[in-house]
């Protein structure tokens, strides 16, 4: 009797889900065996290939801070898609956003007073790209808020109009004399970059931006999580119907969402064209507007696994230069890139994948206690 | 007598849940056969076996004796077994004959007239009274359900199963519908009918198979078993239908509607020159068909709708321009239509959906910062009192609880909340009676606190069960309110259908 009254109040077992981080390896791990099976396919080793691509990205302390400089722009990528991805927004605006932030933080950079404090100089700056960036994505969020225009429609416009605008500023007000399509570059002192930390790191590009992108990571998930207002964007993301039914006024949280999301696109552009570089080019539309959504969504939208798949990614890009050596394209890496997001889309077929493993284990287990009992 | 439909030991079991266990069913030629069951007890599932949309896992299934396999719809066609759905299945701008002769033309130019002269000798010996000519959309909700069924006759059915066919139905139309399947039965015709309601099969069924979480529980004689037995066998254990209410007196208006209208989301009015006044200590309830702008209703003194013209007035405050927080706030409590859509976020754990609209208020959070614990504690104290169970507890995701734990949830939030006014619409739609005699309860309790409480079911049981007074709502239109003791179930059945009782208006 005392025996079977045990048992009832054990904890049933339960069928385990699987954890959304096991979902990113895997496609990772999926993206790596099929670029290996790509450089089999071309007559390289894929051993020497994915060895070079590490080498690339971590060999050396310079490697290591380019690695990390150029992770910085994806983090906050990542960050602005995701925080808007939360909310039921799909930010495809970032290039613009971003490519504002820069060209107001490049304008900034040339025509402050070079006798400004850098500490002030700083702040300035990133206020600037941080407003400019939050207005961008602010006008897409308005949009869909008072008109209802589909925020991937409005905001791919004004990535062009961003990349006209820009087209425009950089001859009328930061001109290089030298090359004509590109700006000024910007004074080492009026960039991120700051000089112990270039020395420390071999020379590299890694500078303030990367410490931004760590704050920016805490903040965003302190907001998600911690706050009303993170509270009441995901329930505005997660059902809208309901979020207004409780009184959440939606097209308000809609704007908030856009201009935090813009915000953080304007803080990569700053990033980016004053830290990772130190010029703007015409006619440029960042890859990183999109290559932020690849991030998010191998990081699952969470702040932390969008600082990983930053990482990643940056390796994958920063290493990928050194696999000319061994004749294998460095198209490659964007291949892998686009295979593990191929990978990551589909990700309800891996979840189902490791369910099902899951709940045979379950079921193993279960039939093993069943004999018992009947024992 | 032989058995027109047999199925032996039907086994079916789905990821997790195993619907059918083991389930008997025999079927005698020319009987009305009920088949009970509370929600998801697994009566659909057997049904659809046996209308070849499923396949059993184990079992055998006889027809007029001969075992048969049943691959497909096609399939049970052929042996003569037709299925009225819930939800009809016609082409709204065909005619009658149209639909009915749809997968059935014969060659390639279709032979209307001899099809229409067919409907109509069938639909005159069975009394359906069914024009052929008449276009679908054009026809009232029982009449396209007669429809339907000639449907099945036409096509020489003689197993007729009726799929929950009362849910859309007037009381009136339910009169109809009893008396047509009488006449089917006493021509020859088999019928299954599914359904929870227990009055009618105590009308038309001569014995009843009952269903109990997938298991097969009995087959009971109607006619020597009492309703309070057959309930008893569904459930599992004796069940209140009637909610223990004390008279009360109403005190002062809670909500005043005046003249209200209300467009639709046709872009017509919905509701139209709607006036109600619902008082401290009564249950109003909405009697109406879906869709006779209750739903408007509803939205308008909440203010998920804008009103076109006419005032609605809280406590003696004109609300109609207020936004929906500042409504949530005076005192307005709201169990929504649709749960899943409306009442909660499938996504999100329990305890958030606990909070949801007070979640930016002390003790929930302070200076904009989430409080969890408060949350935490506040969630644990409802799933206590409301019975909200969950393999969780209150960090289960909203959508992984049942039905009828997902509405004890939402109406645990909303009545701690301690409204002024509850408005509920359709509370116990889908749930079991255990869960239903409970949400019935928690109604009730808020009208004995002196709280107001309005009333919006399409059941007319829970109207009659629950209500002090009941509007009947028909086109947008309130026919009448009148005092549910001085009415019945036959008057408030014409006036949903739009007719006014003329002497109940002279005892007003």
């Amino acid at each position: 009797m005392t025996k079977e009254s045990t048992k009832v109040i054990k904890e049933p077992l339960k069928v385990k889900k699987v954890p959304s981080f096991l979902v990113s390896i895997t496609a990772v791990i999926l993206g790596v065996i099929a670029g290996s099976i790509l450089i089999l396919i071309i007559g390289k080793n894929p051993i020497v290939g994915f060895e070079r691509l590490l080498f690339g990205a971590f060999s050396n302390k310079r490697r290591i801070g380019n690695t990390l400089s150029m992770s910085t722009q994806l983090i906050l990528m990542g960050l602005s898609f995701s925080f808007a991805y939360k909310t039921g927004l799909f930010n495809i605006g970032g290039s613009g956003q971003m490519l504002m932030g820069g060209i107001v933080s490049t304008i900034l950079g040339h025509y402050l007073p070079s006798s400004m404090p850098k500490p002030v100089y700083i702040m300035i700056v990133v206020i600037g790209a941080v407003l400019i960036g939050g207005l961008w994505g602010l006008i897409a969020g308005f949009l869909k808020a008072k008109f209802n225009v589909h925020e991937v429609v409005s905001s791919i416009m004004l990535n062009w109009i961003a990349y006209w605008l820009v087209y425009d500023f950089i001859p009328r007000f930061v001109k290089d004399q030298a090359i004509a399509v590109k700006s000024k570059p910007l004074d080492f002192s009026r960039t991120l970059g700051l000089e112990w930390l270039r020395k420390a790191t071999g020379m590299s590009t890694l500078n303030l931006g990367f410490l931004f992108a760590i704050i920016a990571c805490v903040v965003i998930w302190f907001i998600l999580e911690k706050t009303t207002l993170g509270y009441n964007l995901k329930a505005v993301g997660a059902n809208k119907y309901c979020a207004e039914y409780a009184g959440i006024k939606i097209q308000r949280s809609i704007m908030i969402s856009m201009a935090i999301a813009g915000a953080l696109a304007g803080l990569a552009g700053l990033t980016y064209y004053c830290g990772y570089s130190n010029l703007m080019e015409m006619g440029k539309m960042p890859n990183e507007g999109f290559d932020g959504i690849a991030v998010a969504l191998l990081g699952n939208c969470s702040p932390i696994g969008v600082f990983f798949a930053a990482i990643f990614f940056g390796a994958l890009k920063m290493g990928k230069g050194s696999l000319a050596a061994t004749g294998i394209p460095t198209e490659l890496a964007d291949t892998i890139i686009a295979t593990i997001i191929y990978f990551t889309a589909t990700s309800v077929i891996i979840a189902s994948f490791w369910n099902k493993i899951y709940k045979k284990r379950y079921e193993k287990k279960k039939a093993k206690l069943e004999g018992e009992e009947k024992k | 007598m032989s058995h027109v439909i047999e199925m032996l030991g039907i086994r079916k079991e789905f990821p997790g849940i195993v619907a059918n266990d083991n389930i008997n069913l025999q079927v005698e030629e020319g009987e009305i056969h009920a088949i009970l069951g509370e929600n998801g007890a697994g009566k659909s599932t057997l049904m659809s076996i046996l209308f070849g949309l499923y396949q059993a896992d184990k079992g055998v299934i006889k027809v007029r004796g001969k075992e048969v396999s049943i691959k497909s719809p096609n399939d049970a066609f052929d042996l003569g077994i037709g299925m009225v759905h819930q939800h009809f299945q016609l082409v709204h701008n065909f005619t009658v004959a149209e639909n009915i002769i749809l997968g059935k033309e014969g060659g390639f130019v279709y032979d209307i007239k001899s099809a229409s002269k067919k409907i109509k000798e069938i639909s005159k010996h069975y009394g359906l009274e069914i024009e052929p000519d008449m276009v679908i959309e054009d026809i009232t909700v029982g009449m396209q359900q007669r429809v339907e069924i000639l449907k099945m006759l036409y096509r020489d059915a003689d197993i007729l199963i009726f799929d929950e066919p009362t849910a859309v139905l007037t009381p009136q139309e339910i009169d109809e519908l009893m008396v047509i399947m009488k006449n089917l039965a006493s021509e020859g015709k088999s019928i299954i009918l599914i359904t929870h309601k227990l009055d009618e099969i105590k009308r038309v069924a001569k014995r009843c198979t009952v269903i109990r979480r997938g298991k097969f529980i009995g087959v009971v004689d109607v006619a020597t078993t009492s309703v309070n037995e057959m309930a008893a066998m569904m459930v599992g254990r004796p069940v209140s239908f009637k909610v223990e209410k004390a008279p009360k007196t109403p005190g002062e208006a809670v909500l005043e509607v005046e003249n209200l209208n209300v467009l639709n989301n046709k872009g017509v009015l919905g509701v139209k020159d709607f006036s109600l006044s619902v008082r401290r200590g009564e249950i109003v309830g909405i009697a109406g068909v879906d869709g006779n702008g209750q739903t408007e209703l509803v939205e308008a003194i909440t203010g998920l709708r804008k009103i076109q013209s006419g005032s609605i007035k809280f406590l003696g405050e004109d609300i109609s321009t207020l936004s929906i927080k500042d409504r949530n706030e005076k005192g307005l409590g709201h169990i929504p239509e649709d749960r899943q859509k409306r009442g909660l976020i499938l996504s999100m754990p329990i305890a958030s959906n606990m909070v949801i609209k007070d979640f930016d208020k002390a003790p929930f959070s302070k200076n904009g910062i989430l409080n969890k614990d408060a949350i935490r504690d506040y969630s644990q104290e409802i799933v206590d009192k409301f019975d909200v169970r969950s393999g969780e507890g209150i960090d289960s995701l909203a959508g992984m609880l049942s039905g009828g734990n997902q509405q004890k949830a939402i109406i645990g939030r909303e009545v701690t909340e301690d409204p002024d006014l509850l408005i509920a619409v359709q509370p116990t739609r889908g749930l079991d009676v255990g869960a239903i005699e409970f949400i019935h309860q928690a109604i009730v309790a808020q009208r004995d606190k002196g709280k107001a409480v309005l009333l919006v079911s399409f059941e007319l049981d829970e109207i009659f069960n629950l209500s002090d007074r009941i509007a009947v709502i028909n086109s947008g239109r309130l026919i009448d309110i009148v005092k549910t003791e001085e009415t019945d179930v036959h008057d408030v059945g014409l006036m949903m259908a739009g007719i006014k009782a003329e002497n109940k208006e002279e005892n007003k």
